[in-house]
C-alpha cells in the first residue's frame, strides 16, 4: 500500500532500492520520502510510543522522517535524493 | 576583503546576493536545499518536465526571474547549496554538508531563513497522511505527488486555498476546504486587502475556481479530530455547533506561517513582540538591520510578509549592509523599497483580519491532545506544569520537555505558547519565546570534521 499518489512526472527511469530488506523501486528524481511513501505507508516509529510516522513538513524542519541507510548514515528522507541500490531501514521506534 | 555571508537562498537571499554582487562584493550564499529558490519557488529535480507555469501558476514569471538571477550569478558569488547551518557565534557559522561539519567565517551576515507552517494540532495529527499545507504543496510541486487519493485541506491563510486549487488542478481529488475563518472576517478585511488588488484577485480566483469545480468550501469550520488506525481514515469537523465527518486518506492543515528565527537568537539579536505575527521576532530597523552590528534580517524569517516582500527586503537589507561598509548606494532606491514594503505590511494586516487567528483553539484543545510530536507531550501535561505556577515557556519546557525534541519547537512551539497563555490566563507575549539551542537541527552521529 502507498500513502502518496503520483499525479504527474511519471516518465522517469525506475530506480531500484530496498526497504527493510524488500526489493522495491522509485523513480529518478524522487526524494527518499517520495520513494518510500509511494510503496509504503510510513517512514519511522515514534520515540516514545512506536507509532507510525510518515514525515510532516517535507522541508527539513520537523525531523519526523529520519531513516537509516545500509552504509550506516542516518538521513532526513525528505531532503535526501534516492540513489540506486540504497538500503533504507525504517526505525521501529520505542515505547516508553 | 571583508566576508559577507547570506543564509538562505529563497527570494530574499537571492535578491540580497544579487545586490551585493552588483556592488562588487563576492558574497557567500549558504543554503540547506540542493537547489535555490526557497520553499515558495522551490525547484523540481532537473529531470522533471512540467513547465514553470504549471509549477508556479500566476507566480511563474517571478519564480523564473529569481531562479535565473541565481543561476546567472554563479561566477560572482560563492554559492553553497546543500549546506545546513546548525550554529552561529562570534563571526562563524557552523555548517553540515555531505555528512561533514565545517565553519564559514563572516564579518557581516544577512539572515534570510524563511518560514515554516504555523501548526495548531488536533487529535490524530501525527497519523501518516496528515501533513502541513506547505508539505502538501512541496509534494506536488517538487515531486509530482499528492499526499493521498482523497484529500481534505483545513486551517486558514492564503496557502489554504492556493494548495487546494493546485491539487485539484493537477488532478487530485479534493474533498473539501475547511477554513476556520468566518466569511464575515474576509468581507470586513476587504478595504485593506485592496491595497494589493492583484494578490486579492488571485485569492478570489482560487476560491471561485474551487466552487465552480464543485469542491465544497466551508467557512467558519473547525477541524476537530483526525481518526484512523495506521493512517488517516476520516476527519471530524464542526461548524455552528453541528458536527460532520468526512472519510479521506489525506489531510493538509496549517494556520498561516511562522518565522525561522533561531540564528538571530543564537547571535543575541534583540526580539520584540509582533501582535500581527503573534510571535516574538528579531527587532530590525526599516532597512533590515538587527540590534547586533553586522547582522541583517530579510524575508519571512524576520516576519511573515510573503515572497514579493522578501525580494524587496533582501535587496533593502543588502543596501543597508553596503552602506554600513561605506560603499555608495542608491539612497532613492532604498527609500522606494521601504515605501513598497510598508504598503505590503498594510495588506498583510488585512490578510490577518481576513484569516484571523483562532483564539478559541487553546481553550478547546483536549487534555489528551498530543502537542509535541517529537517528545509526545500532551496538552494536559503542559497544563499541569502551568498549574504548578510556571508560565515562562522555557521553564515549562524544562519541566515537561515540550519543545525540547528533534524539531526544537518548530512544529509545536506556537501552539505551546497558546496553551500556556490560556492556562495561565495571560496574553501570549508574557509566555516568552523558546530559546534557540545549537545544534538548531540534529547532527547525525559520525559526521566528519572538515580539515
Amino acid at each position: 500500500m502507498a500513502l502518496f499518489k503520483r499525479l504527474t512526472e511519471l516518465d522517469r527511469p525506475s530506480v531500484p532500492f530496498t526497504l527493510d530488506g524488500q526489493a522495491v523501486s522509485g523513480l529518478a528524481g524522487d526524494t527518499l520520502l517520495t520513494a518510500v511513501l509511494t510503496c509504503a505507508e510510513h517512514l519511522r516509529g515514534s520515540d516514545f510510543s512506536a507509532q507510525a510516522r510518515a514525515g510532516f513538513c517535507l522541508m527539513g524542519a520537523c525531523q519526523d522522517c529520519w531513516v537509516r541507510l545500509g552504509d550506516g548514515r542516518r538521513v532526513r528522507a525528505c531532503a535526501t535524493p534516492l540513489e540506486a541500490g540504497m538500503q533504507v531501514e525504517r526505525d521501529p521506534g520505542r515505547r516508553s | 576583503m571583508s566576508a559577507v555571508v547570506i543564509v538562505g537562498a529563497g527570494p530574499a537571499g537571492i535578491r540580497a546576493a544579487q545586490t551585493l554582487a552588483a556592488h562588487g562584493l563576492r558574497p557567500c550564499l549558504v543554503d540547506e536545499a540542493q537547489q535555490g529558490g526557497g520553499q515558495v519557488y522551490r525547484r523540481a529535480p532537473g529531470n522533471f518536465q512540467r513547465p514553470a507555469n504549471q509549477l508556479y501558476g500566476f507566480e511563474a514569471r517571478k519564480a523564473q526571474a529569481v531562479h535565473q538571477t541565481l543561476d546567472a550569478m554563479s561566477a560572482q558569488i560563492d554559492y553553497r547549496p546543500d549546506t545546513l547551518v546548525w550554529n552561529a557565534e562570534d563571526g562563524h557559522l557552523h555548517t553540515l554538508s555531505q555528512q561533514r561539519v565545517g565553519t564559514v567565517q563572516y564579518d557581516r551576515l544577512l539572515i534570510a531563513t524563511g518560514a515554516t507552517d504555523r501548526i495548531l494540532p488536533v487529535p490524530g495529527w501525527t497519523l501518516p497522511g496528515v501533513y502541513s499545507l506547505g508539505a502538501a504543496q512541496i509534494a506536488l510541486k517538487a515531486q509530482g505527488c499528492a499526499i493521498g487519493e482523497q484529500v481534505v485541506f483545513a486551517g486558514s491563510g492564503p496557502l489554504l486555498y492556493l494548495v487546494a486549487y493546485q491539487y485539484a488542478k493537477a488532478g487530485a481529488r479534493v474533498l473539501a476546504v475547511l477554513d476556520s475563518s468566518p466569511f464575515g472576517a474576509q468581507v470586513a478585511a476587504l478595504p485593506r486587502l485592496l491595497l494589493q488588488p492583484a494578490t486579492l484577485a488571485k485569492g478570489l480566483y482560487y476560491r471561485a475556481w474551487l466552487t465552480a469545480h464543485g469542491i465544497a468550501v466551508h467557512q467558519g469550520a473547525t477541524l476537530v479530530e483526525v481518526v484512523g488506525e495506521q493512517k488517516v481514515e476520516a476527519v471530524h469537523w464542526q461548524r455552528a455547533g453541528s458536527r460532520h465527518s468526512l472519510a479521506c486518506d489525506g489531510l493538509a492543515f496549517a494556520h498561516a506561517l511562522r518565522s525561522e528565527t533561531q540564528l538571530a537568537d543564537l547571535l543575541g539579536c534583540q526580539f520584540s513582540w509582533s501582535p500581527l505575527n503573534r510571535a516574538w521576532l528579531p527587532s530590525r530597523d526599516q532597512a533590515g538591520r538587527s540590534s547586533v552590528p553586522g547582522v541583517y534580517l530579510a524575508g519571512d524569517g524576520a516576519g511573515i510578509m510573503g515572497a514579493d516582500a522578501a525580494e524587496m527586503a533582501g535587496e533593502r537589507a543588502a543596501l543597508a549592509l553596503l552602506e554600513d561598509m561605506g560603499i555608495t548606494i542608491d539612497r532613492v532606491r532604498g527609500t522606494q523599497l521601504e515605501r513598497q514594503l510598508a504598503r505590503i505590511q498594510g495588506f498583510r494586516a488585512g490578510l490577518e483580519a481576513a484569516f484571523p487567528f483562532p483564539e478559541q483553539w487553546a481553550s478547546q484543545a483536549p487534555d489528551d491532545l498530543m502537542l509535541c510530536r517529537c517528545e509526545e507531550i500532551s496538552v494536559g501535561e503542559v497544563r499541569q506544569v502551568v498549574a504548578q505556577g510556571h508560565t515562562d515557556i522555557n521553564r515549562v519546557k524544562a519541566h515537561c520537555r515540550v519543545g525540547m525534541g528533534r524539531c526544537q519547537g518548530r512544529m509545536c512551539g506556537s501552539a505551546a505558547v497558546e496553551i500556556i497563555a490560556q492556562a495561565a490566563a495571560c496574553p501570549p507575549q508574557q509566555v516568552g519565546r523558546l530559546r534557540a539551542q545549537a545544534p538548531i537541527k540534529p547532527l547525525p552521529f559520525g559526521v566528519e570534521v572538515q580539515p
